[in-house]
């Protein structure tokens, strides 16, 4: 799926930009130990992923699925969800109301919602980790024109969290975005915006080199 | 105790009812004539072989030699029910762990409670029918976990994904493939005598038994299975889920494939 991919992402928000069988979905899932490479290393915060504990990684680096996959229960129980593994209890309404939603939301059956508002309870899950980076699988994919604006609107208003927001759609990234990553056939191909200092196409090195600045970064 | 004979003759005679079969067959082009066939030569031979070990068992009286029957089944029964949930990672494991609990918390407890004695003519029996409930209540659960996990893929990364462990992510599906192993002995245990004579009261009643013992005795074998059958779902499922995750929380691929 991926080869040969040396890609160093920085604080702030991210977009990695491809068609369809990229590689796009692949890569997030490295980034949080959902699946790891045959051959090579993700670091984040410059220590490989596999030296950390996965459940750890899980809450620091959240990942917002393509599409929604509530648990059974009600709105509030999804966004208490994550937490209560760790037997934490935390407030509702805020990650609610972050993800776009308002508190009345709450008691309501979220298998009942839209999968527009189900996407963004899935965001008020994520959120209610405190993560330090959201990762986003097309996070409108599955969205009609109104409920995508909605999402992005959210997105765009996450402030002190890092995103990595994979897309096929260049307007997306663009407004989500300060840094976009191409990537096609499990490459990276190129990339535009602001790059933390370094020229476009510098991501493209042949070997791992170790950075402790930056939150993710994935070698062959 | 009464005893019956029954000669060579009245079975064979018998075959005309497999011939009515072989008919159906043949006439609807069903094409089972050669595994009817089969079906009618195994039973043969491997209930006439098992008849010559549990008479050879029972000459004995030795309750090693019962165990070590038991112990077979229980492999025999194991790479039975492995083959049937194939699309298990690693089932062998967990099946061969339910099948020796389920028989030997069963047989363990029906002894304690002096259900019945320790001779190898209760003992054999007994134990041949918990392991072969317990055999196909293990391998339905399992097999519904497979389904689970394949229909419930992104339900369970998503929980992953939230920091959940494989056994978090799976609580739900790991209940509800349970069930499954349990619900078919429970439903018949609900309808037996109204809709079904089961086999154990119909061989008292033709051997010559009390109508009344017959119904004891099949009620204390019916729910002696009901336990093992519970227990071995239990331990099959409670295991065989870890199959499809790595030790770092992940879904295998080829779960996910």
């Amino acid at each position: 799926m991926l080869r040969g991919l040396d890609l160093w992402i920085g604080n702030g928000a991210t977009a990695i930009l491809g068609p369809s069988g990229s590689g796009k979905s692949t890569l997030l899932r490295l980034l949080n130990r959902l699946a790891d490479p045959d051959k090579g290393v993700v670091s984040f915060r410059g220590r490989a992923v596999r030296e950390l504990d996965p459940l750890e990684l899980r809450r620091r680096v959240v990942l917002v699925p393509q599409l929604p996959a509530p648990v059974p229960g009600s709105v509030a129980d999804n966004v208490r969800y994550g937490p209560r593994l760790l037997g934490r209890e935390v407030s509702v309404e805020r990650p609610l109301v972050l993800a776009g939603l308002d508190a009345s939301f709450a008691e309501r059956d979220a298998a009942k919602l839209s999968v527009g508002e189900q996407q963004r309870v899935m965001l008020a899950r994520a959120l209610a980790l405190e993560p330090e980076v959201l990762l986003l699988d097309e996070p409108t994919a599955a969205l009609d024109e109104d409920a995508k604006g909605a999402v992005e609107e959210a997105l765009a208003g996450l402030a002190g969290i890092s995103m990595v927001v994979v897309t096929h759609e260049r307007g997306q990234a663009e407004r989500l975005a300060r840094r976009i990553v191409r990537i096609r056939e499990g490459r990276v191909v190129g990339e535009d915006g602001a790059t933390e200092g370094r020229a476009p196409g510098a991501a493209r090195e042949a070997a791992p080199r170790s950075r402790e600045d930056g939150p993710t970064e994935v070698a062959p | 105790m009464t005893t019956v004979s029954i000669s060579l003759g009245e079975v064979v005679a018998t075959l005309a009812l497999v011939a009515i079969a072989a008919a159906v067959s043949f006439w609807r082009r069903a094409d089972l004539e050669q595994d009817l066939g089969l079906a009618v030569l195994r039973s043969f031979l491997q209930l006439t072989a098992v008849g010559y070990v549990i008479q050879a068992i029972f000459d004995s009286d030795s309750l090693w030699l019962v165990a070590g029957l038991l112990a077979a089944m229980v492999a025999f029964g194991s790479i039975t029910a492995r083959g049937r949930a194939r699309a298990v990672p690693g089932a062998l494991g967990p099946i061969v762990l339910a099948l020796g609990t389920a028989a030997a918390v069963t047989i363990g407890l029906v002894l304690a409670l002096g259900v019945f004695d320790a001779e190898p003519r209760y003992l054999v029996p007994v134990g041949g029918m918990v392991i072969g409930n317990s055999m196909t209540s293990a391998a339905v659960a399992l097999n519904r976990l497979a389904d689970e996990v394949h229909s419930g893929t992104q339900q369970i990364e998503a929980m992953l994904a939230l920091g959940a462990t494989s056994r978090q992510a799976s609580r739900g599906l790991v209940t509800r493939s349970l069930r499954s192993g349990m619900i078919p002995l429970i439903d018949s245990t609900k309808t037996t005598g109204v809709v079904f004579f089961p086999g154990t009261m119909v061989g008292m009643l033709i051997a010559g038994a009390a109508p009344i013992d017959a119904v004891r005795l099949q009620l204390i074998l019916l729910w002696t299975l009901l336990g093992s059958v519970a227990l071995a779902a239990l331990i099959a499922v409670s295991l065989g889920y870890r199959g499809f995750f790595t030790p770092a929380h992940q879904l295998r691929e080829a779960a996910t494939a």
